[in-house]
């Protein structure tokens, strides 16, 4: 490690992987609950199981992002953070804050938790992914507002760097769109439109900002091509994201009461969408092909070329299938979607933060890289979750096409629960492939205690 | 614009060694020109999808536009183009001055286009066309207003041109930024030369 104070990106990270495995545990029992309706209920009720799934992926990405912005901006910008000890105490307010608001879904019903947190005040709560209380969305801003206070500064006073610009844009994009959730217009319509702004602009905007500069520095550090030209890449993908993916928005105005022209636009925008992901794994492959040297730390390569790859598929090709207005108009809110947005998030956002926590957690164990048995471990991890995910995402888009023809096309459609009930078989193999998916998790966990011959070469 | 020389190639030094055929510009405006062209033809093909199930409705509206209007615009960015052409010469020759020159020619011959779009979007709003009135002036607006954000990136761009020749930075194997911007507004000009024929005259 270069900088001391880029240690204060291994607890970011410990929290991100612990999250993401309570994240795992509550999406195997929705899915059994998928197929067996009653499991854990009353305790845990299927719509608290889907709350804390999507709200525990969310937090612990921005644990991972947060964690890769402090290990990676000293060394970019060739100086210690502005300062460490905010960045520590965040941790901790960003932890207890978060696991408070998880054990306050599960153990008061949500209607009390809402009246407890002032929602009557504000009422901001009860929207799809943006279920926190208030105080904890307010929580988030400060949190927020002091991490990007520290990174910037330290930015400031350092070198800049095209990929610490970049990264910067990302995080306070995301900081800046998350204000949305504070706007809850009574209008229904208006309500729709501006949560988008909160949850499309992150995933299909910003954060493609964040994975690009994060990819690109681990691309940097493991091949050590030349940082101009991984540059020029990083230009050329920002600005393909954002021209395809702001107006791309509009793919989420199709039916919700907006004017009939977004059909067009979000069609036409948001059908462009997969070229920048596909420049990424072009991006990804190529610097990988063009190495100047053979980095010791094996895995992290893996991970990065697995990023490129998933995330075109995931966000781009599943992206893609349903995309355009005549065809969502059928294929709207079904397992399709759920197809699409576990494998997406799942290449994109959980991998590249994987790439970046395989790169720097040796080093942040002061070793360049992990001793090959523990890299064999981490590999095997990397295939299990990848597999699993794959074959998750091929079996509800089976469940998606069978949903969408029982519901919507038949002559004869049949109600959503009479359909749920024809799809059991695929509920149970995706449920399958998610057990797969959770012992290639707990491998991965395995990797990290992996004691061997550590790699001492200069990283 | 930069004035390195650096591609998408990993190693740029390459790119003196082979004579022959040269790219000209800078590796990474080609892959964003053809995401563009890529992104209006995909908006062409689905006017053209739409227009064949609307005929009538785009013939009358098509009539009703300011051929005039578009017509003026399209000789305004052809002569931005040219000028451009003359100045990317006149860089080759070590002229900055020259090369400056024209280059002004170019940005105010690309204002001449804002301006004269402006007054068509003017008359347009009078007459209560907006994006909901009608399926032609849905694309009509779109198609012309996402070209018309096109060209005021060009204009920046060009105005970063003239600024660099000003100071004399493009010179004889040299020539990276201004070919790179010199690109860029030589797609925008195409794309009007494809829009122009499609959306106002063809019926």
């Amino acid at each position: 490690m270069q900088y001391k104070s880029q240690a204060v990106a291994m607890p970011y990270f410990i929290a991100a992987i612990g999250l993401f495995v309570g994240q795992i545990i509550f999406g195997l029992i929705m899915g059994l609950q998928y197929v067996v309706g009653d499991f854990l209920f009353p305790e845990i009720p299927f719509n608290v199981a889907r709350m804390v799934h999507t709200n525990l992926l969310i937090v612990w990405l921005l644990f991972g992002f947060m964690g890769a912005a402090y290990y990676l901006v000293p060394e970019e910008t060739e100086t210690e953070l502005f300062s460490p000890k905010l960045g520590l105490a965040m941790f901790w307010i960003f932890l207890v804050a978060g696991a408070a608001t998880i054990l306050g879904y599960l153990l008061v019903p949500y209607s009390t938790l809402a009246s407890m947190t002032g929602n009557d005040i504000l009422a901001t709560m009860g929207r799809e992914f943006l279920e926190q209380p208030l105080l904890t969305k307010i929580g988030i801003v400060i949190v927020a507002l002091a991490f990007l206070f520290n990174i910037t500064m330290t930015v400031l006073k350092g070198r800049k760097t095209v990929i610490s610009i970049v990264l910067l844009m990302g995080l306070w994009g995301l900081a800046i769109f998350f204000l949305f959730s504070f706007y809850n217009p009574v209008n229904l319509v208006r309500d729709k439109f501006y949560w988008w702004w909160v949850v499309h602009l992150w995933v299909e905007g910003v954060w493609e900002l964040i994975m690009a500069a994060l990819l690109a520095f681990v691309l940097i550090k493991v091949t050590g091509v030349d940082r101009e030209v991984i540059e020029k890449w990083l230009y050329v993908i920002i600005t393909l994201a954002l021209v395809t993916g702001i107006i791309g928005t509009g793919h989420h105005y199709f039916w919700i009461g907006t004017p009939e022209y977004w059909q067009w636009w979000g069609s036409i925008f948001s059908a462009l969408e997969p070229i920048p992901f596909f420049a990424m794994t072009v991006f990804a492959f190529n610097m990988v092909n063009r190495r100047r040297r053979e980095h010791p730390n094996r895995a992290a390569v893996l991970w990065a070329l697995g990023t490129g790859v998933m995330a075109f598929l995931g966000a781009g090709v599943w992206g893609f299938l349903h995309t355009l207005a005549p065809v969502n108009y059928y294929t709207h809110g079904s397992q399709i979607t759920a197809a699409h947005g576990h494998m997406a998030f799942y290449g994109a956002y959980v991998m590249v933060v994987l790439t970046v926590i395989s790169y720097a957690m040796p080093i942040l164990r002061g070793r360049a890289a992990n001793g090959t048995k523990a890299q064999v471990v981490e590999m095997w991890a990397f295939w299990l979750m990848t597999i699993a995910m794959v074959f998750i995402t091929l079996f509800l888009t089976a469940a998606g096409i069978l949903q969408v023809w029982l519901q919507r096309v038949s002559d004869t459609p049949m109600s959503f629960m009479a359909t749920q009930d024809q799809l059991t078989l695929f509920y149970w193999m995706r449920e399958w492939a998610g057990v797969v998916f959770f012992i290639g998790l707990l491998t991965y966990l395995a990797s990290f205690f992996i004691k061997g011959d550590a790699k001492d070469v200069k990283a | 614009m930069e004035t390195s020389t650096t591609t998408l190639s990993a190693s740029p030094a390459q790119a003196h060694v082979h004579a022959g055929p040269r790219l000209a510009g800078d590796l990474a405006i080609w892959f964003f020109i053809l995401a563009e062209l890529l992104a209006f033809g995909v908006f062409f093909a689905a006017y053209a999808f739409t227009r064949a199930n609307n005929i009538e409705l785009f013939n009358a509206e098509q009539a009703a536009l300011n051929r005039n209007a578009g017509a003026l615009n399209t000789v305004l960015l052809l002569t931005a183009s040219y000028f451009v052409v003359r100045a990317v010469q006149a860089a080759e020759r070590e002229a900055s001055r020259q090369c400056a020159n024209w280059l002004v020619g170019a940005i105010l011959t690309g204002f001449g286009f804002i301006v004269v779009k402006l007054g068509e979007y003017a008359a347009a709003f009078e007459h209560n066309i907006s994006l909901s009135s009608s399926p032609f002036h849905m694309f009509y607006l779109s198609l012309t207003f996402f070209h018309f954000m096109h060209v005021i990136l060009g204009l920046v761009i060009l105005i970063a041109m003239w600024n660099g020749a000003r100071q004399g930075r493009y010179r004889p194997g040299d020539m990276n930024g201004l070919e790179t911007g010199a690109a860029y507004w030589h797609m925008v000009d195409l794309v009007w030369l494809i829009l122009f024929p499609l959306v106002y005259v063809i019926h």
